[in-house]
C-alpha cells in the first residue's frame, strides 16, 4: 500500500468520498430531495451553501441526492456491462468457430450505430424507468466489453494450463471462471473505470435530454436541465453538476491509470 | 482495387443490417406504438382504429420491406405528432447540422494535427503535459455541460457572442458564422482532445522507427524530422483518427444543436425521441448510423490507399 503514487491516492480519495456521499445521501443533505425551502434561485447563504435552484428547492440537497441516483445508475450499468460483456466474450474464445464469429458479428454490427443514437431509438419505444435505463445502457456498453475480454481471453485460451484443464475434461464454466477469469482480471478491472465513467457521462447527458431520470428525482444532468434558464441570467447553478462530474471522472481516471500502470508492468517482467 | 470493393460491399451489408437492427428495435420490444401515442386512458376502439391506421396490424417483416423501399425512394413517411412529411422537415435541418459539422471540422482537424506534432516535438515536456492536461479535463465533462460552461463565460458574462444559435435563411453567412460560433467553439473542443490524442500516438509509433533516428542522427532538427519523415507515414493512422472523429462529431452535434437551440436534425430527433414519434426516430436513426458507417468506411478505404502493401497485395 505504500507504494501507491501521490495521483493515485487523490483519486482513491476522491473517488471514496463520491461514494460515501452517495452511500449516505440522506444523513448528509440538509434538506429533502424534493423540498421547496426557498426563493427562486436564491444565491448562496449561510442556510443554503450552494444556494437555491430553480423552483428553490436546497441545491447541495439536490447535488446530493443527484449525486446518489447517477452513481447508482452508473455503477449497476456498469457491473451488468461487465457481467455480460465478460461472460460472452470469454464464452466465444473459449468456444471458438462459429460461436465466436456469431457473436463478434453481432457486437460490430451493434458498435456500428453511435450509442446515443442507438439509446434513444430505443428508448422512444420504451418506457424511461430506472431498470430499463441500466438495462440498454448496461447492455449496449457490454458491446465494448465483450471487445476486450474476447481479445484478452483468446490469449489465454492457448497457454499451457488452459489445454491441461480442457484434458482434464473440465467445462466450459470451469475454464471461464477458474483458469481465464483470474487470469484476466487486472486489464478488465483497469477499463472498468473508464466505462464507469462513460457511463457517467452518457446517463448525465440522457437526463440532461429528458430521456433518463425523471423529475422530481435529482440527478446531476437533470440538474442541468432545470437550471439551465438561469444561465442566461448569469445563474450559475446549472454548472455545479459540471464541476461534481469532471472531479468524479478525473479521481477515477486516475485511478484506472495506476491499476493499469502497475498491472502492464507486472506483465513486463520485474523492471 | 479488390478490397476496396470488398470494403463498401461489407459498408452496405452493414447499413442494411442496421436498418433491420434500428427497425427491429422500435417494433420487437415490449410496448405498444399506439399505446404510448395515446397515453393510457385510451379506448380499446381508438386504439384499434389508430393500429389500422398505422398499419401496425400487419406483420413486421411486411412492414419492415416497406419501410425500405419507401425509405430508399427518399419517401420517409409523415410524422405521427404533426402529419408532416419527414423528408421534407429532414431536408432543412440537414443542410443546418451540415453547416454547424462542417465549420466544427474545418477548425478542429488542421488544429488538432498541429498540436499534436507540438505535443511529440516537446515531448514530456510541459508543452506535452499542458496538452495532455487540457484533454483529460475535456474528456471528463460532458458535453453539454462544455456547452454551458462556454455560454455562461463567454456569451453571458462577456457578451462576445449570442448565447442561442438561431439561423434563418434572411441571414448572410457571416451573421450565421457568428449566430453558430459557440457551438462550434464547444464540438471543436469535444472532438479536438480526442484527435490530439491519437495522432500523437500515431506520430510516436512511427517515431520508434530506423529511418527516424537516421534522420536525427543526420542532424535534422526536431521539427524537419517530424514533419518530412514521421507525419508522411502516419497519414493512414492520422486519417483514420480524423474519420473516427468527424464520425464522433456527428453524434456530438445531437446534443449541442439542443443546448443551443440550434434548428438542425439533432434536436429534431431528441424533440421526436420525447413524443415518441417512432417514424421520425427511425429516419433520423438510419441518417445518423449511415453517416457514421460512411465515415468509418471512408477511413478504412484511405487506410487501404495509403498504404502500398495493401493497395498491391501480393
Amino acid at each position: 500500500m505504500k507504494n501507491i503514487p501521490i495521483s493515485a491516492m487523490i483519486g482513491l480519495f476522491f473517488t471514496a468520498l463520491y461514494f460515501l456521499m452517495a452511500i449516505f445521501a440522506p444523513l448528509l443533505a440538509p434538506y429533502g430531495m424534493a423540498e421547496v425551502v426557498g426563493g427562486v434561485w436564491e444565491p448562496s447563504s449561510s442556510k443554503h451553501l450552494l444556494g437555491t435552484d430553480n423552483i428553490g428547492r436546497d441545491l447541495l440537497s439536490r447535488m446530493i441526492y443527484g449525486g446518489r441516483t447517477t452513481i447508482f445508475i452508473a455503477t449497476a450499468a456498469t457491473i451488468l456491462s461487465f457481467v455480460t460483456g465478460s461472460v460472452l466474450g470469454f464464452f466465444a474464445a473459449v468456444m471458438g468457430g462459429w460461436v465466436d464469429q456469431v457473436l463478434s458479428r453481432f457486437v460490430d454490427l451493434i458498435m456500428s450505430i453511435p450509442t446515443l443514437i442507438f439509446a434513444l431509438v430505443v428508448l422512444s419505444v420504451m418506457p424511461v424507468t430506472l431498470p430499463v435505463l441500466i438495462l440498454v445502457m448496461g447492455l449496449l456498453d457490454s458491446t465494448r466489453v465483450y471487445r476486450l475480454a474476447r481479445a484478452v481471453a483468446v490469449d489465454i485460451t492457448v497457454m499451457d494450463y488452459v489445454e491441461a484443464a480442457r484434458l482434464r475434461g473440465e467445462k466450459i464454466a470451469w475454464i471461464i471462471f477458474r483458469e481465464i477469469l483470474p487470469n484476466a482480471l487486472s486489464p478488465l478491472v483497469a477499463e472498468m473505470g473508464l466505462r464507469f465513467i462513460f457511463a457517467v457521462l452518457f446517463v448525465s447527458t440522457l437526463s440532461f435530454l429528458g430521456l433518463g431520470v425523471q423529475p422530481p428525482e435529482a440527478d446531476w444532468g437533470g440538474i442541468v436541465k432545470e437550471n439551465k434558464e438561469g444561465i442566461v441570467y448569469g445563474i450559475s447553478a446549472a454548472l455545479l453538476p459540471a464541476v461534481a462530474i469532471a472531479t468524479l471522472a478525473i479521481s477515477v481516471n486516475l485511478v484506472a491509470d495506476w491499476v493499469l500502470n502497475r498491472t502492464t508492468s507486472l506483465k513486463g517482467g520485474r523492471g | 482495387m479488390k478490397l476496396v470493393v470488398q470494403r463498401i460491399a461489407l459498408g452496405l451489408l452493414l447499413l442494411l443490417a442496421v436498418s433491420v437492427l434500428i427497425f427491429a428495435g422500435t417494433i420487437i420490444l415490449p410496448g405498444d406504438v399506439a399505446q404510448s401515442i395515446l397515453g393510457q386512458s385510451a379506448t380499446p376502439e381508438a386504439l384499434a382504429n389508430l393500429r389500422e391506421e398505422l398499419g401496425l396490424n400487419e406483420p413486421a417483416i411486411t412492414r419492415y420491406f416497406d419501410w425500405l423501399f419507401a425509405a430508399l425512394q427518399g419517401d420517409l413517411g409523415v410524422a405521427l405528432t404533426n402529419g408532416r412529411d419527414i423528408a421534407e422537415s429532414i431536408g432543412q435541418r440537414m443542410s443546418n447540422t451540415l453547416f454547424l459539422a462542417f465549420w466544427a471540422a474545418l477548425i478542429s482537424v488542421p488544429l488538432a494535427i498541429l498540436l499534436g506534432l507540438i505535443a511529440v516535438r516537446y515531448k514530456d515536456r510541459w508543452p506535452d503535459k499542458a496538452i495532455s492536461a487540457i484533454t483529460l479535463a475535456s474528456i471528463s465533462i460532458p458535453e453539454f455541460l462544455i456547452g454551458y460552461l462556454l455560454m455562461y463565460f463567454i456569451a453571458v458574462k462577456l457578451g462576445w457572442f449570442p448565447s442561442v444559435a438561431m439561423i434563418g435563411d434572411h441571414m448572410n453567412l457571416l451573421q450565421k458564422l457568428q449566430a453558430i460560433a459557440l457551438p462550434v467553439m464547444v464540438l471543436t473542443l469535444v472532438v479536438l482532445a480526442h484527435m490530439m490524442r491519437m495522432t500523437r500516438a500515431a506520430i510516436l509509433n512511427v517515431m520508434q522507427s530506423a529511418y527516424i533516428e537516421t534522420a536525427e542522427l543526420k542532424g535534422l532538427t526536431g521539427f524537419q524530422v517530424i514533419a518530412r519523415h514521421a507525419f508522411p507515414n502516419a497519414i493512414a493512422p492520422i486519417v483514420n483518427v480524423v474519420m473516427l472523429n468527424l464520425a464522433y462529431l456527428v453524434v456530438g452535434v445531437v446534443v449541442i444543436e439542443v443546448v443551443f437551440v440550434y434548428p438542425g436534425m439533432g434536436q429534431y430527433l431528441v424533440d421526436h425521441v420525447s413524443k415518441r414519434d417512432v417514424p421520425v426516430v427511425q429516419a433520423c436513426g438510419l441518417i445518423f448510423a449511415a453517416v457514421y458507417i460512411g465515415l468509418n468506411m471512408i477511413a478504412d478505404i484511405v487506410s487501404i490507399l495509403a498504404n502500398p502493401r495493401l493497395r498491391h497485395p501480393k
